[in-house]
């Protein structure tokens, strides 16, 4: 067998360096990343990174910022297993490999113009994060904005200084729910689907974009197909098991589509008669 | 067929042809290997290949890709440094049967799709193939028929034809050519010789008939009425969840990517291995959820990856008929029999439609 060097290998590394961390919750863990070649990762909101510990593995993990106006990019990782855990070790000024972003993110010129309803379940919060970003720092560009949140318990909630922000704000609707309080919560208590009779939309023209855990989406959909929403104008992004990223490996297969290509974003349209989606 | 893309090889030149290839770089053929079994190995002459063999164990994407394969070499620690590296190795393969030929056509879709996997294309690049014609059926568990996999399709650089006293040779490509004009052991093909090959096409069309009963291109419909089909269910107790199906598979590429340090901890690869959607975790993600969890959802995946979602990504099936999962297969889990079964079910809820 002969070996050699080859430049453009779909498994080639770039180098990153962790800018900044902080510890969002027990489980998650923020930080701040910039490529090591002084470029912008260049993603859309949406799409997913690889991140590399040289000798541990590989995991896919969402951006969680948005791609105007930035060099570094965020992510958000929850502790679960053997890379995720290795990840949360590391601190400022640490090397990691990066390989993408990959994958389709959410259509972001065609929710211009509309209004939107983001709704996030526990770390789903950390794509629509980058789209929420996105929406902000083009905020002209869209009609009106919600954003539901949906955890476990307060103990749970990510970007915390964020939600507040987002709560002051005055050109977003936002509202937040957990399913089991504690003694200082003041909010909401129940499931996040209790928050979708509230809002206040115009189904023609609103776009919905969800992201959560596998066993959310039947139920939320149900209720935003209740309140007149398109199946056009859903979104959904999908986890899968991932290795490649390069649609090959065959993990992350929905029936006929790839998760890593042809998602992780997929219009509810697309895919509302694959049972293998949800 | 134009004569000029024919040539002859004598049954007397035939080993001084496997010798001199040999000589020029690795040369692999099917080699018996005790009771009715075959494998692709190192040949140096031509006594060692086997001319009438069913399909080998493995198939030839061990060479296009192989079970385990370097992807990185990396130092570990502080400062990383990692280099994407491609093992290859120049090879001629001898004897490929028209079912591996269309495995590795197969193969080369998926990989020069983008993003195209360059580990592949580097290798495929440096493998010339030469094609062996089946006169006859193998064995009972083929069905290349079905799968339009029995006639000569391209995917190959020289294909022969076992005519008896000699071989005629379809030369397809310039590499093929090359071989032709270096090992000199070609002649001209004769007028009758061209006619015998002919006549063997036309029997063949006798023999080599559609080995379940449905049209070829009806096999996508029949798919999209099986989803649901009691069929699945009955895999569900028999299948062992071994993997040996999707292993022996000329077109099953999934795999999985794995990191391995050496002893100094240090240095170390990334490598790929060939995996199956057959095992238990392969959909599994963190959490817990499996989103394939029962062994009936996972032999309907492979099914549906053999005749359904490939028609619509590259407008061909991705099984070969070559038998091989069936061969394999300790729990007797049969493809013919399965796609009866759906056609069976099929047929009748057409029925129950029109009572
Ligand atoms: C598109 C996408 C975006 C994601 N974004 C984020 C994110 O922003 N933040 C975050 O914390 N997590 C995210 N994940 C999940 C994250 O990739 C997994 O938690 C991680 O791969 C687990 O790896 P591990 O080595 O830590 O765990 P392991 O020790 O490998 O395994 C723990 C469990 O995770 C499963 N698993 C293994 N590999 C994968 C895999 N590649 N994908 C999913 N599950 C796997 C195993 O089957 C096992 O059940 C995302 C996943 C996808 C597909
Ligand atoms: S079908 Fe047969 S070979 Fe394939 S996983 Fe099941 S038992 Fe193993
Ligand atoms: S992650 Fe490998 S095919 Fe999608």
């Amino acid at each position: 067998m002969e070996k050699m060097v080859i430049k453009d290998s779909g498994y080639k590394l770039e180098k990153a360096k962790i800018l900044r961390t902080k510890q969002l919750t027990d489980k998650e863990k923020f930080f701040e990343i910039a490529l090591g070649n002084g470029q912008p990762l260049d993603h859309e909101p949406g799409q997913f990174i690889m991140i590399s510990l040289l000798g541990i593995g590989e995991v896919p993990i969402s951006v969680a910022s948005s791609p105007s106006g930035r060099d570094s990019f965020d992510v958000c990782v929850r502790a679960v297993g053997k890379v995720t855990n290795a990840l949360h070790k590391l601190k400022a000024g640490d090397e990691i490999g990066i390989r993408g972003p990959y994958g389709k993110g959410f259509p972001t010129r065609e929710l211009q113009g509309n209004d939107l309803l983001i709704i996030a379940g526990g770390l789903g919060l950390a794509p629509l994060r980058s789209l929420i970003h996105y929406v902000l720092d083009n905020r002209r560009d869209f009609g009106k904005v919600h954003i539901l949140l949906g955890c476990k318990q307060p103990k749970e909630l990510l970007f915390g200084d964020e939600l507040e922000e987002w709560n002051q704000r005055a050109d977003l609707y936002y509202a937040c729910t957990v399913d089991r309080a504690d003694p200082d919560w003041a909010g909401n208590v129940g499931l996040i689907t209790t928050l979708i009779p509230g809002v206040d939309i115009e189904p023609a023209r609103t776009f919905a974009a969800v992201v959560g855990p596998p066993v959310m989406y039947n139920f939320v959909i149900k209720e935003l197909l209740s309140k007149g929403i398109p199946e056009r104008q859903i979104l959904l992004s999908f986890e899968r098991n991932m290795k490649c990223g390069n649609g090959k490996c065959g993990r992350c297969q929905i029936q006929n589509l790839y998760c890593c290509q042809d998602g992780p974003v997929f219009h509810y349209e697309k895919i509302k008669n694959l049972s293998e989606a949800m | 067929m134009e004569d000029t893309h024919y040539v002859v090889l004598k049954k007397e030149n035939f080993d001084q042809f496997i010798s001199t290839l040999a000589q020029k770089q690795k040369l692999v053929a099917p080699v018996p290997k005790g009771f009715k079994s075959f494998a692709f190995e190192p040949v140096d002459s031509a006594g060692q290949v086997a001319l009438k063999y069913i399909p080998t164990v493995l198939p030839l994407k061990k060479y296009f890709m192989p079970q385990r394969e370097t992807l990185l070499e990396y130092r570990a620690g502080k400062v990383m440094k990692a280099e994407a590296v491609v093992e290859y190795e120049p090879l001629t393969i001898f004897g490929a049967h028209t079912c591996d030929l269309a495995g590795i056509q197969c193969l080369n879709m998926v990989f020069s799709e983008r993003p195209k996997d360059y580990n592949y294309l580097t290798r495929k690049n440096k493998i010339t193939l030469i094609g062996l014609e089946c006169n006859e059926y193998c064995d009972a568990y083929a069905s290349c028929n079905l799968v339009d996999a029995s006639f000569p399709g391209g995917g190959y650089d020289l294909f022969f034809t076992d005519l008896g006293d000699d071989f005629v040779v379809h030369v397809n490509t310039r590499a093929g050519d090359e071989i032709v004009a270096s090992t000199r052991s070609f002649d001209k093909t004769e007028p009758f010789q061209l006619d015998e090959l002919r006549k063997l096409r036309d029997a063949k069309r006798k023999i080599f008939v559609n080995e379940v009963p449905i049209e070829t291109k009806h096999i996508p419909e029949l798919f999209d009425r099986s989803f649901r089909a009691r069929a699945w269910k009955d895999l569900e107790a028999r299948c062992l969840a071994c993997g040996n199906c999707t292993n022996v598979c000329p077109t099953c590429y999934c795999f999985d990517i794995r990191d391995e340090l050496d002893l100094t901890l240090k240095n170390g690869i990334r490598y790929r291995v060939w995996d199956s959607c057959q095992l238990e975790p392969f959909a599994k993600v963190a959490g817990g959820f499996n989103f394939r969890k029962e062994r009936s959802v996972r032999q309907r995946h492979r099914y549906y990856r053999k005749f359904r979602y490939p028609m619509e990504r590259f407008a061909r099936y991705f099984c070969t008929g070559c038998g091989r999962c069936t061969r394999t297969c300790m729990a007797d889990i049969n493809l013919k029999e399965t796609l009866n079964e759906l056609l069976k079910e099929s047929e009748d809820r057409v029925w129950k439609r029109w009572l």
